[in-house]
C-alpha cells in the first residue's frame, strides 16, 4: 500500500477562498470544483489509487497558466499536473489538497516546417497527431508509446515514453529539440529550440523524465523524420526461452538493430492467439517479432540474415511478412497482449523493469520461481532488444488480499531486476507506484542528489508531491478502489 | 594557476580531498580541451589515475571505464568487436594546439559530437551511466547500466556539457554501437553556402538515411552512406537519384574516413586565430553566413552546425545574428577569452537555475568555477 503525503489541513480549511481567487483569475469554464466533475480527474490508469484534488483548473494559454502558478506559489498550493491522465504509475494521481492543472487545451499544432523536419505543437497535443499531421508528407514522429492514440506530447516529455519502435530511433528525450515551460514559481522558460545541443546546462534534457516535479511543460518541438522506404517483421517461434533469448543476443552481436524485437512467453502468446487470431504459432514457449525497415536492400538483406540466425538458433517456426498488412497483423497480436491476458483474469498488474539482455532466461525462470510461490499466474511481454520487461500480473482484486500479493510480487520482480544490474522502471516511470522501491536502486545519497535537483526548481516541494522520491510522510486516506473486470481504465487503448 | 596538481589515485581519495578544506580545481582529464573557455586561476586536479576499461560486453552493447580512459583506448577495444561510439567525438586537438590523448569523461564533459550527431545523436544521448564525486566531497551514481532507463531524474543528461563544473566524473557507462560494414561519400562540387544547404536539406529530407551531412568551400557538399556491402550501391544510387543525378565524385571507404576525420576535427580551419561553433537551426546557416560575410566557415550537420574562423572576436556581432540557437567561442587568444562570454549568454531565468543547480552539487564553487562563462 503506497501513502500519498498527508493534506494540509489548513490549505483544506481555505477551499473556498482559494475557490474565489481562482474564479477571478480564470473564466468558469476553465475551472472545476464540482465534485461530480471532479471524480474524472481522481486517478489515471494505475487505478488503484485516487483522490479528489481540491480542484482542477484547465487554463488556455501559457500566460494564464503562469498567473495561476503564480497565485499558487503565493498562496502555497501544490500542484498536480496532467496531460491525458495515461500514466500506468500514478503520475498523475492528485492529492487532496491540490490543484490539478489539466493541459488538455493546449492542443494546437503550432508549426510543421519541412525544411528542418521539426514540428511545434502545444503540450497537450497527442503523439499520434504529430505523425498525423506530418504523414502526408511522408513523414513521422518515431516515439510510439503504446497510449499513442490519447497521451500527449507533455506527458510523454514528464514521463520521458518509449515504445516499440525505441530500440532505433530513440526515446522522447532523443527526439525533443526544445520546450516552453513555466517553472513553480510561475517564471517562463524556453529550453532548447530547433537547434541541437544545449548551450549551457542541459536543463531540456534534466526536464524530460522529470515527471512533473519541475515545472510544467506547455509547448514541445519534436523532430520528425521521414518514413523508412520499407519495414518488414519476421515471426520466430522457440521452444526454449533460452534459444529465443540467445538468438536475441545474435541479432545484436550481428551488428543488426532491428526497428523492434518484441518477446512474448506461452501464456501471453496463447492468450493473443485466442483475442485477435494474428496467426501466432501456439506450440512454442517464446515468440519473437523482429522488425526491419530503412533503405529496401537492407531490409531485404538482413530480413535474410536474422532468417538465418533463427535457423542456427533453432528456431521452430519463421515466418517474414509478405505484405504490409500481413506486418500488420504480427504486430496486432503483439499490440492486444495486454487486454488479451485481460481476459484470462479479472484484473491484472503491469510491470516495468529493465535488465541487461543477457539476464533474460535467468530473470524469466526466476520471475517464474516466484509466480508459483505465490500463486498468481504471470504473462510475460517484452521489449528483447532493449531488456524492457512487461510482466503481467494476474490476479482477482474480488479476492481479500489478492491486490497485495500482486503488489507484493511486483516488487519481487523489479528488486530482481535491480539485482540483475538493471533499473526500476524502463518507460512507465516511478510515479507514485515504484517510490517507494527508489532506495533499493539508489543510495541515501543518490537520492539526496536528486532531491536537491528538485529544491533548486521547487523549493517549496509544491508539484507533484508525494511521486518519484520517498518522503517521511505519514499515510493518508486513500479511497483505494477495487477496479474489477480489468485494471486499466483506458480498456480501448491498445499496451505493450 | 595556484599550487602543485592534485592526483588521486582513485574514487575514495578523490572524494576524501573535495570532502577537506580547499580551493578552487581546474579539473583535467588530459587538457586537451583545457583552450576553450576562460583560463582558471584553480590548483590543477589530475585525473589520469582514473583509467581503464572496466566492463565491456560486445552483446549487451554497453561499455564502462574509469572516466580519464583515453578516447583512443576506447576506440580501440571497440574496433576489435566492430562496435564503435556513435556519436563520432572529436579530437580537436589540432585545432587547440595540444598533442595529448582526450579523454572518455572529458569528451563527455564537454558532451562535443562528430559528424555522426545527426543520424545517431550526440555524445549525451548514449551516456547511460556514471559514477562520481561533487563539490562536497559526496560520492554518487546517477542513470545505469541499461538502455531503457526512466528512473529518477536523467542525471547523465545533466553532468554532459557540464564542463566538470558540477561534478567529478569517476567513472561512465556508454551505449555503443555496431559499426557500419561499409561506407561511402559522395562529394558534389558546389560553391556557394546558400545552394549547399538546400542540396543537404533534399537529402536528408529524403528517405536515404545518410549518417553525416556537410559543407566546405573548396570541397562542396559531402554526403555520407553507412550500411552493408551489399545493400549500398542500391542506396547510393536511389540518393543520386533523389538528388537529380548531379556531377559527383565518389570517395572509398579510406578516403571517406580521412575526409570525415578532417570534418569532425575541423582540420580546414585550424590555423584560424580566433573560431566559433555555432549551434542553429539549419536553415538559419546561410543567412547567418551572409549576414556576418563569413569568408571560412565549415557545414557540419546538414546545417545545424557551423565552424566559423574569423581573424576577430566580434562577438556582439556573431550573436546577433544568431537568432535562436548558440555561439559559442571555442578558440582565442587567452587575453580576448578574459573580456569575453566564451559561453552563450543566457536571460535572466536561466542564469537563475543554472546557478541554482550548481549550488545544489558545489556549494563552495570549488569545481571549475568560472568555466562556463
Amino acid at each position: 500500500m503506497i501513502c500519498l503525503p498527508e493534506p494540509d489541513a489548513r490549505v483544506l480549511a481555505r477551499r473556498p477562498q482559494i475557490l474565489s481567487a481562482l474564479a477571478e483569475l480564470l473564466p468558469a469554464t476553465e475551472l472545476i470544483a464540482d465534485p461530480l466533475r471532479l471524480a474524472a480527474y481522481e486517478t489515471d490508469a494505475l487505478t488503484a489509487y485516487r483522490c479528489a484534488p481540491l480542484a482542477v483548473v484547465l487554463p488556455q494559454s501559457t500566460a494564464e497558466l503562469a498567473r495561476i502558478l503564480r497565485f499558487a506559489a503565493r498562496e502555497g498550493l501544490a500542484i498536480v499536473p496532467r496531460g491525458a491522465g495515461t500514466s500506468l504509475s500514478g503520475g498523475a494521481v492528485p492529492c487532496a489538497d491540490a490543484l490539478v492543472v489539466g493541459l488538455g487545451r493546449f492542443n494546437r499544432i503550432l508549426e510543421i516546417d519541412y525544411e528542418d523536419r521539426c514540428v511545434t505543437a502545444q503540450a497537450g497535443v497527442t503523439n499520434l497527431a504529430i505523425t498525423h499531421a506530418v504523414a502526408a508528407q511522408g513523414f513521422y514522429y518515431a516515439p510510439d508509446p503504446s497510449s499513442q492514440i490519447a497521451c500527449t506530447l507533455g506527458g510523454n516529455v514528464a514521463e520521458n515514453s518509449g515504445g516499440v519502435h525505441c530500440l532505433k530511433y530513440g526515446l522522447t528525450t532523443h527526439n525533443v529539440l526544445g520546450v516552453e515551460m513555466v517553472l513553480p514559481d510561475g517564471q517562463i522558460v524556453r529550453l532548447g529550440g530547433r537547434h541541437l545541443e544545449s548551450e549551457h546546462y542541459d536543463l531540456l534534457g534534466l526536464t524530460i523524465g522529470s515527471e512533473g516535479l519541475l515545472g510544467i511543460v506547455t509547448e514541445v518541438t519534436v523532430r520528425v523524420r521521414r518514413r523508412p522506404q520499407s519495414a518488414r517483421a519476421l515471426l520466430v517461434g522457440f521452444a526454449t526461452i533460452e534459444a529465443a533469448g540467445e538468438c536475441v543476443a545474435a541479432v545484436i552481436g550481428a551488428g543488426i538493430v532491428p526497428a523492434g524485437m518484441e518477446m512474448m512467453d506461452r501464456l501471453a502468446v496463447q492468450a493473443s492467439e485466442a483475442y485477435v487470431q494474428a496467426g501466432y504459432p501456439l506450440d512454442v514457449e517464446a515468440l519473437l517479432i523482429v522488425e526491419l525497415d530503412g533503405p529496401e536492400a537492407e531490409v531485404e538483406l538482413l530480413t535474410a540474415r536474422v532468417r538465418e540466425l533463427a535457423s542456427g538458433h533453432h528456431a521452430c517456426s519463421c515466418r517474414a511478412s509478405g505484405s504490409e498488412a500481413e506486418r500488420l497483423a504480427f504486430w496486432a497480436g503483439r499490440k492486444a497482449a495486454f487486454p488479451a491476458v485481460g481476459r484470462l483474469s479479472p484484473d491484472y498488474y503491469c510491470m516495468d523493469g529493465t535488465i541487461p539482455r543477457r539476464e533474460l532466461p535467468r530473470i524469466l525462470r526466476a520471475i517464474g520461481e516466484l509466480s508459483r510461490r505465490c500463486g498468481l499466474r504471470v504473462a510475460n511481454v517484452f521489449h528483447a532488444g532493449d531488456g524492457n520487461l512487461h510482466p503481467l500480473i494476474l490476479y482477482d482484486a474480488s479476492v481479500p488480499g489478492e491486490l497485495e500479493r500482486a503488489e507484493a510480487l511486483g516488487s519481487e520482480i523489479l528488486r530482481l531486476c535491480v539485482d540483475a544490474g538493471g533499473v526500476l522502471t524502463g518507460e512507465h516511470g516511478v510515479g507514485l507506484e515504484k517510490r517507494d522501491l527508489m532506495p533499493y536502486q539508489f543510495s541515501p545519497t543518490d537520492l539526496e542528489i536528486q532531491h536537491r535537483i528538485k529544491r533548486a526548481f521547487d523549493p517549496a516541494l509544491r508539484f507533484n508531491p508525494g511521486k518519484v522520491f520517498p518522503s517521511l510522510h505519514r499515510c493518508a486516506e486513500l479511497g483505494r478502489t477495487h477496479v474489477h473486470g480489468s485494471a486499466l481504465r483506458f480498456p480501448e487503448l491498445p499496451r505493450f | 594557476m595556484s599550487g602543485a596538481a592534485l592526483e588521486p589515485r582513485d574514487e575514495t581519495e578523490l572524494a576524501e580531498l573535495l570532502a577537506a578544506p580547499g580551493g578552487a580545481l581546474e579539473i583535467l582529464g588530459a587538457g586537451t580541451k583545457r583552450g576553450i573557455g576562460r583560463a582558471l586561476e584553480a590548483q590543477p586536479l589530475e585525473l589520469a589515475a582514473l583509467r581503464g576499461i572496466l566492463d565491456y560486453e560486445p552483446r549487451e552493447l554497453v561499455l564502462s571505464a574509469r572516466a580519464a580512459t583515453p578516447l583512443a583506448e576506447i576506440d580501440a577495444a571497440l574496433r576489435s568487436e566492430r562496435q564503435q561510439l556513435a556519436s563520432e567525438p572529436p579530437d580537436l586537438g589540432a585545432l587547440l594546439g595540444s598533442t595529448a590523448q582526450p579523454t572518455l569523461g572529458g569528451a563527455l564533459a564537454a558532451n562535443l559530437s562528430g559528424p555522426r550527431r545527426i543520424s545517431s545523436g550526440s555524445l549525451r544521448d548514449h551516456f547511460l551511466g556514471f559514477r562520481a564525486v561533487n563539490g562536497r566531497g559526496e560520492r554518487f551514481k546517477g542513470g545505469g547500466r541499461v538502455v531503457k532507463n526512466v528512473t529518477g531524474y536523467d542525471l547523465p543528461k545533466l553532468l554532459a556539457g557540464s564542463w566538470g563544473t558540477l561534478a567529478v566524473l569517476t567513472e561512465v557507462t556508454v551505449r555503443v554501437h555496431p559499426a557500419p560494414e561499409c561506407e561511402r561519400t559522395l562529394r558534389i562540387e558546389v560553391r556557394e553556402a546558400g545552394r549547399a544547404c538546400a542540396l543537404l536539406r533534399r537529402a536528408l529530407g529524403s528517405d536515404c538515411e545518410l549518417s553525416a551531412a556537410a559543407f566546405e568551400p573548396g570541397r562542396g557538399v559531402l554526403l555520407r552512406l553507412e550500411g552493408w556491402e551489399d545493400s549500398l550501391r542500391a542506396q547510393l544510387a536511389r540518393l543520386l537519384h533523389v538528388l537529380g543525378q548531379p556531377d559527383h565524385e565518389l570517395l572509398d571507404a579510406a578516403a571517406s574516413r580521412d575526409c570525415w576525420r578532417q570534418i569532425r576535427e575541423v582540420r580546414s580551419l585550424a590555423d584560424a586565430p580566433v573560431l566559433w561553433r555555432l549551434c542553429i537551426p539549419p536553415r538559419d546557416a546561410p543567412r547567418i553566413l551572409e549576414a556576418l560575410a563569413a569568408e571560412r566557415y565549415l557545414i557540419d550537420w546538414g546545417g545545424g552546425l557551423v565552424w566559423l574562423a574569423e581573424q576577430d572576436v566580434r562577438a556582439e556581432s556573431v550573436r546577433r545574428a544568431v537568432h535562436t540557437g548558440h555561439a559559442l567561442l571555442v578558440k582565442a587568444p587567452a587575453a580576448l577569452r578574459a573580456t569575453t562570454a566564451v559561453f552563450p549568454p543566457r536571460p535572466g531565468v536561466r542564469q537563475q537555475l543554472d546557478a541554482a543547480l550548481k549550488a545544489a552539487f558545489d556549494p563552495l564553487g570549488r569545481l571549475n568555477p568560472g568555466r562556463m562563462s
